[in-house]
């Protein structure tokens, strides 16, 4: 178990060790974004602009036409909420080279409730033409793409969760843009998600499994642009779909699947995540559970689908 | 007197009626009450219009306070800025605060026109859509917009309503029936269905004109109300005329095109589909009619989609 | 401090670039007449007298740098930076026409010499403080210019930067604050008092100045002069300027902040510059 917010502290490290334009924006939360240790060993590369969100993203805008890389640091709420319109018309309409580096994405920010959770902060970023999203789902994974959103020229939207979170692959796996990840063959059922909700994802399978259902899990760790060609895969082959994210079922992973289903005119998909509802204060997977999403519930909509109950 | 009145004109009328019935009507602006139809109203009520300035994000502040001690405060700018730059106000000092505020955004889309990509607006019906418990309205012309702002003042609740300021094509008489949350069927076709909002319906019924020489009889339903969206209305059409194509003057994703594919994904509904609407690029300056062609927002774009939706259904 | 004959030459400069912008506005029927009038004077100092640019390498890393936040001054811009070479002048014909590349607000992705996006008020300073931090970080001597309008200094965002500018003393950065003392809906003193800017600018810890007139290239000149000399801190050069100078009949009007000119406004403007 590694949390994803680390991964961004030692990769960004790295990173920054390497390419002395590798710059981090902070706005006074460095300590829970991790990026004190870059700050103290890179001051150079590092900025502080004080509670200023839409200033961070408007200043990043400024060092990107300069030539430098910076990653803005900060909360998924504010990241993406607070700085909209600065992303949206300093970074995205001008395509200016700034990464949008987001800890405490979804519910995970938990006991501080709804105003500090994000559930809809990709969906805000996949209405933003040049915005590439990355959601990892565990620390190997979430380091890799950090590194590609680093060599990425343009805009990139990451999302990283607050607690640790089980190991899915190993340290030497590679993962592409736009590439989703296969983590698990089969051919009776697709669940497609991304993020801290893709441990539940994996549970379900090994249930579906249990009672005889194979079901195929794709790591959909890049929502924009979407693998459009794995998720048509999904539907041609198998037809039967279940998304899950630690999102609005609106705007994010389950609405992009249910344009490229509908575009085809066949199958069926079901959007597991936050039921367009506002968070509240409580344990993680409580809050999941609140709104249908548990290993249980996905095997369970899974299952329905391949046996045609409802 | 309708039928030759630009919307914010008609915006401004059926506001000042209805704040001479309700003492607690305020208006707040930031720097665009002209723009909008808003400002005139000042000399009536000196106390009750507050223009903030150029500070979208303290109107919404402002406007939340004033919702809390009982009034009803409706702000207004253009779309781009009411659903970009007061996100996070609308979102958290509004939406999760409960608070009963109305959001007028203006100059949807390509109706931006000469002011180009920095404000046209293809992405605020997505943003507002992601909000748990905003309602999202779109009227077409201004009959349907004063009972459009009847109904937003009516229901609890935060609502944006995107609204077109220049003279529309006339499409309802005044005094025409609306139910929030309850699609229009206006033409009746059996052969496929248009889902329009806004400026597009007109463009949806000019497309449903040209097919209806090629005898193909399209339904067009006015979706005004994009969120809460009338599902039922989306399941009959589907069934009844067994193809849908959305149109709509914003980015097709996250917009009104996704809120059908989604009802027609879950519901397995396994019907040709096609989205007309502006594919995930930024706006540009020009001419409506010009930016219409430009993202293939026309009536042709939607017929030419109707026809491909035929062609796919009898492949297969 | 400027010779009778330089003076003549800036003036002769801030007319062209005035009958440019008239005349591109006239042609596309309508536009943003008021906010480019208030800074022609401004811009032609910049561009003639004061900024390190090279017109046929706009993306020249030493180059100085203006962001000109109020991007709905853009036309103006664009016909400066014709006149300086950075395209041809018959682009300016395209002003907002069908598919061109000068749109209404400044863009740098379709515009050459122009350095940073603009149109949503408010956001600019932000930007020039990014700019300015990347010249302090790669030991660059080049200035980064800022034009911030009086009515957008209402949003917020523009105070985070001024404070952020202060905390680096960023004191190659320079914004000027064209004071016109008129917004979109009324008299900017009437919708909601920015002034004295110059105590306010003070108060966040900046080098401020106020030109009495801010169509006076002497004055102008002077305080960038002046802003040049003091150390350690960011420069705030209010210019008090006059909406649509020079347009008979809209000076000093809030209403001339987008207005359609008659062919005989034009005319009346041109023969008056």
């Amino acid at each position: 178990m590694k949390a994803l917010r680390d991964a961004f502290g030692d990769e960004i490290l790295a990173l920054g060790r390497e390419n002395p334009n590798v710059y981090v924006v902070d706005c006074d939360i460095g300590k829970s974004c991790k990026t004190l240790e870059f700050a103290r060993q890179l001051p150079q590369q590092h900025l502080n602009v004080g509670i200023a969100e839409q200033n961070a993203a408007g200043v990043s805008a400024g060092l990107a036409t300069c030539g430098k890389i910076p990653f803005v640091s900060t909360y998924a709420a504010f990241g993406s909420m607070r700085m909209c319109e600065q992303i949206r018309q300093e970074i995205c309409y001008p395509r200016l080279n700034v990464k949008i580096a987001c800890s405490h994405g979804g519910l995970t920010p938990a006991n501080d409730g709804a105003s500090h959770q994000a559930i809809e902060d990709y969906g805000i970023m996949r209405t933003l033409p040049n915005m590439t999203i990355l959601v990892p789902c565990d620390y190997y994974s979430c380091r890799s793409l950090i590194r590609a959103a680093c060599q990425w020229d343009g805009p990139v939207y990451l999302r990283f969760t607050r607690d640790p979170v089980p190991f899915i692959y190993r340290e030497s796996d590679q993962f592409e843009i736009g590439r989703a990840r296969t983590v698990r063959e089969g051919g009776d059922v697709a669940i497609i998600a991304a993020g801290a909700v893709m441990s539940l994802a994996l549970q379900a399978c090994d249930l579906l499994h249990s009672q005889g259902i194979e079901a195929r899990l794709l790591d959909m760790h890049t929502v924009k642009p979407l693998d459009t060609a794995a998720v048509t895969a999904a539907i041609q082959e198998i037809g039967r779909v279940v998304t899950v994210e630690d999102h609005n079922i609106i705007n994010g992973i389950g609405s992009a699947v249910c344009e490229v289903a509908a575009g085809l005119g066949r199958g069926v998909v079901k959007r597991m995540g936050v039921q367009d509802q506002f968070g509240e204060s409580g344990p993680y997977f409580d809050l999941l559970e609140k709104n249908g999403v548990t290993a249980q519930s996905i095997a369970d909509t899974a299952r329905s689908l391949v046996t045609g109950e409802n | 007197m309708l039928d030759n009145m630009d919307m914010k004109t008609a915006l401004g009328e059926t506001l000042a009626e209805e704040m001479r019935k309700n003492s607690s009507l305020v208006l707040v602006g930031a720097d665009l009450m002209g723009a909008n139809g808003t400002w005139p109203l000042h000399g009536e009520f000196p106390d009750r219009v507050i223009n903030v300035g150029i500070a979208e994000a303290n109107m919404v502040g402002v406007a939340a306070g004033l919702a809390a001690c009982g009034k009803l405060p409706v702000c207004d700018t253009f779309a781009a800025f009411m659903a970009r730059r007061d996100y996070d106000q609308v979102f958290i000092s509004v939406a999760y605060a409960g608070l009963n505020v109305k959001l007028i955004g203006s100059d949807p889309g390509v109706a931006a026109e000469m002011n180009g990509g920095t404000h046209m607006s293809f992405e605020d019906v997505a943003l507002m859509r992601t909000i748990p418990t905003m309602t999202v309205v779109e009227p077409c012309d201004c009959a349907q917009l004063r009972q459009a702002v009847k109904a937003m003042l009516e229901v609890k609740g935060p609502v944006y309503l995107r609204l077109y300021r220049k003279k529309p094509h006339k499409i309802y008489e005044d005094g025409c029936r609306f139910s929030l949350g309850r699609a229009d069927c206006l033409t009746q076709g059996r052969d496929a269905t248009v889902i329009a909002a806004g400026m597009m319906v007109w463009n949806a019924l000019q497309a449903a004109e040209q097919l209806n020489q090629e005898g193909i009889h399209l339904r067009v339903l006015n979706m005004h109300t994009i969120k809460p969206l009338d599902k039922a209305a989306i399941i009959l059409a589907a069934q009844e005329t067994g193809a849908i194509v959305t149109a709509e003057n914003a980015n097709y994703f996250n917009g009104l095109g996704s809120a059908v594919a989604e009802v027609i994904a879950e519901n397995s509904l396994s019907v040709p589909f096609q989205r007309v609407g502006v594919r995930d690029q930024f706006g540009e300056v020009g001419g409506t009619s010009y930016l219409m062609e430009r993202f293939q927002l026309t009536a042709s774009d939607i017929a030419q989609a109707v026809k491909s939706c035929l062609k796919r259904r009898q492949i297969h | 401090m400027l010779t009778e004959e330089r003076r003549a030459f800036l003036t002769q400069r801030a007319r062209q670039a005035r009958a440019l912008t008239l005349e591109a506005i006239y042609r596309v029927g309508r536009g943003h007449i008021g906010g480019t009038m208030s800074i022609a004077e401004l811009l032609i100092a910049l561009y003639d007298d004061v900024m390190r640019v090279d017109p046929s390498n706009p993306s020249w890393p030493e180059r100085d740098r203006l962001v000109v936040s109020k991007g709905h001054a853009a036309p103006i811009v664009y016909a400066v930076l014709a006149m300086k070479g950075y395209f041809d002048p018959k682009l300016l014909d395209t002003l907002n026409a069908n598919g061109t590349t000068l749109p209404s607000h400044c863009d740098m992705r379709k515009v050459p010499g122009i350095d940073m996006t603009a149109g949503s008020l408010g956001q600019g300073l932000s930007a020039a403080v990014g700019m300015a931090l990347a010249n302090q970080m790669d030991h660059r001597d080049s200035y980064v210019y800022a034009i911030v309008g009086d009515g957008e200094s209402q949003e917020g965002q523009v105070w985070e930067a001024v404070m952020l500018a202060a905390q680096r003393k960023l004191e190659h950065l320079i914004v000027f604050v064209d004071d016109n003392g008129c917004q979109v809906d009324g008299f900017t003193g009437d919708i909601l008092n920015m002034r004295p800017f110059d105590q306010k600018y003070r108060a966040f810890g900046w080098h401020a100045i106020y030109v009495e007139d801010g169509h006076s290239f002497d004055q102008i000149l002077d305080a960038i002069h002046q802003a040049k000399q003091t150390p350690d801190r960011p420069h705030a050069i209010i210019l008090n300027t006059v909406k649509a100078k020079h347009v008979p009949g809209a000076e000093n009007t809030y209403q001339s902040h987008c207005f359609s000119l008659t062919r005989e406004q034009l005319d009346n403007s041109l023969r008056n510059l």
